[in-house]
């Protein structure tokens, strides 16, 4: 394959790279199922709403995610966080003024980070690790918190604001995705602080011996994580007028697909918040075609886990260059 | 050259400095100096105090006892920040720098110019523009190979990343560069592009304290060669006094420094 590997063209390379692949991905799924699903209202404006309306938790998780794998650590504790913070939102919503509430749960979220984060570098181990175990004691905390029970919520200006409301046809969830997209691609790509945590990912000790606080960088990735998560567990508690300790329960498998697909290393190093964004709407397209196609929930989670193997496969490729 | 008429301009002078480790004396006084612009080697088997040494003066692990002066000043330096504020930078054998980032990026890592829009800049937005027309103003200065300051560093070969972290220590205004065995890791032809880059940066009147295992880069590069033995300097030459032979019998202590 000299042809390929030598003589390839600046052009053809340029189209070629990793960081479009969630793009030409995306593309080529609407494009199957548009023509396998002809006969449905797949290929409907109201339906692509509708799964940006269903994908804006993950959408905003996989943001958030991505800061984490930037500087080279991961978190799985997302799930559990996203039912946390809506339980905590959900049980003072009707006690104190929403915003308060709506304060508390993302609160629980970063405060979640923040311990995560420290932890990690405190006993200096694998997040992965530290985020498996507070993956457990917070789900059970969830749990433990409502007695499994599920908290209604009906206050009006919290579900508008936070998924249910809608401007004529566009969700309040698309001003959401919008606002984490461009929150997102403008702290890491065009602060110092987003370089930072790309130099601390990309190469620790250098970045040390430049004076960079690496530590912090790293705390506050994680920090930014749990308070994506918390956001996710508020569009929830928004979007189903409730709260429930299974929220975002099998959500952590598809945002980490999400962001893998979308060009971001698990390494650290190299990310893309536009790349998890599109990532997240490849993963709910996917679920979206594949319910009107009239599969399980099972099927889905195996296609998902599938995406996450396959953007690793790739992904893996780009970083041992 | 003869001392009488000229009192030496020192960029860098150490004094009887100490440092222990433990019960273990890594450092049991060393003194030498570093005129400005001078390269100097400093030479020594493993264990000799090399490390301990640089780490003293680049602040990473200040001295128990003893002086550090720059430009004739007495200076405390008590961290890596304070060593870059006296205008001390290091260049560390690793490569460090990250490969995910553009030349321009990497000379401006943790020293980033900022957005002039106080509102811009309290967000810490970052004036890409501006980075990249000095990026390219500082590679010419050094007459780098480096294609581009667009160039991702993953892209470049091993002399040229060194002589980006070269650049970037320069680029800041260093009056002396430590260089931690920055040919290491590189092949012949890579090697001889840092040794001159060695050469050109000391031309223009910056400091070099170059550690170095190979004894003919530090022949062909240093003007003096400093000998660690067991945390003492052993011998301290002018290079045009000397034959390599002698000096690697300075460094095994075969040979005493007259």
């Amino acid at each position: 394959m000299t042809f390929l590997s030598e003589t390839r063209s600046p052009v053809f390379h340029k189209i070629l790279n990793r960081e479009y692949f969630v793009y030409y991905a995306l593309i080529l799924v609407i494009a199957f199922f548009a023509v396998v699903l002809s006969e449905t209202a797949f290929l409907s404006t109201p339906n692509f709403m509708n799964i940006i309306r269903q994908t804006t938790p993950i959408t905003v998780m996989a943001v958030g995610m991505t800061f984490a794998l930037a500087v080279g650590h991961i978190d799985l504790s997302v799930g559990s966080v996203v039912a946390l913070s809506a339980l905590v939102c959900g049980l003072l919503v009707d006690v104190v003024p929403w915003p308060v509430a709506v304060f508390a749960g993302l609160s629980s979220g970063l405060l979640v980070g923040l311990i995560n984060g420290v932890l990690t570098e405190w006993l200096k181990v694998s997040s992965l690790l530290i985020t498996l175990g507070s993956m457990g004691v917070i789900s059970g905390v969830a749990r433990v918190l409502t007695n499994l029970e599920s908290i209604p919520i009906t206050n009006d200006s919290f579900t508008y604001i936070f998924g249910s409301g809608s401007f004529g046809p566009v969700s309040v969830m698309f001003i959401w995705t919008l606002l984490a997209l461009i929150l997102g691609w403008i702290f890491l790509s065009k602060t110092r602080f987003g370089s930072h945590l790309l130099a601390v990912g990309g190469n620790p000790t250098a970045s040390r011996a430049l004076g960079i606080n690496v530590v912090k960088v790293k705390i506050t990735a994680m920090v930014i994580a749990g308070g994506a998560a918390a956001m996710a567990g508020m569009l929830y508690a928004g979007r189903l007028h409730g709260a429930r300790y299974s929220l975002g329960e099998a959500d952590l498998l598809t945002v980490i697909a999400a962001v893998a697909i979308g060009g971001t290393s698990l390494f650290g190093g190299r990310a893309s918040v536009a790349g998890a964004v599109v990532g997240s709407w490849l993963m709910g397209v996917i679920n979206n075609g594949l319910i009107l196609w009239g599969f399980s929930t099972n099927e889905q989670i195996i296609a998902r886990g599938l995406i996450l193997i396959v953007a690793v496969a790739i992904g893996v490729k780009e970083d041992r260059r | 050259m003869t001392a009488e008429y000229h009192v030496p301009d020192n960029a860098l002078e150490v004094r009887e400095v100490h440092k222990s480790f433990g019960g273990v004396q890594a450092l049991k006084g060393v003194s030498f100096s570093i005129l400005k612009g001078e390269v100097v080697g400093l030479l020594g088997d493993n264990g000799a105090g090399k490390s301990t040494l640089v780490r003293c003066i680049s602040g990473v692990h200040p001295q128990d006892k003893g002086e550090i002066l720059i430009n004739g000043q007495e200076v405390d330096i008590k961290s890596p920040q304070d060593a870059r504020d006296q205008g001390i930078e290091t260049v560390f054998q690793d490569l460090a720098v990250i490969p995910n980032f553009d030349v321009s990026k990497n000379l401006f890592l943790n020293r980033e110019i900022l957005s002039s829009n106080p509102i811009l800049k309290f967000f810490g937005w970052l004036n890409h523009k501006e980075m990249s027309r000095q990026s390219e103003i500082a590679l010419k200065r050094l007459n780098s190979r480096i294609p581009s300051f667009r160039e991702e560093i993953k892209n470049l070969s091993g002399g040229q990343r060194q002589a980006v972290s070269i650049a970037r220590a320069v680029n800041w205004g260093a009056d002396i560069v430590i260089m931690d065995e920055p040919t290491a890791a590189l092949g012949v032809e890579q090697a001889a592009q840092v040794n001159n880059l060695i050469k050109l940066i000391s031309s223009q009147g910056i400091s070099v304290l170059l550690i170095s295992h190979n004894i003919q880069h530090v022949m062909e590069v240093c003007h003096r060669a400093v000998v660690l033995r067991h945390g003492r300097a052993a011998a301290n030459v002018r290079i045009e006094d000397i034959t390599p032979d002698d000096l690697v019998g300075l460094i095994t202590g075969a040979k005493r420094a007259a």
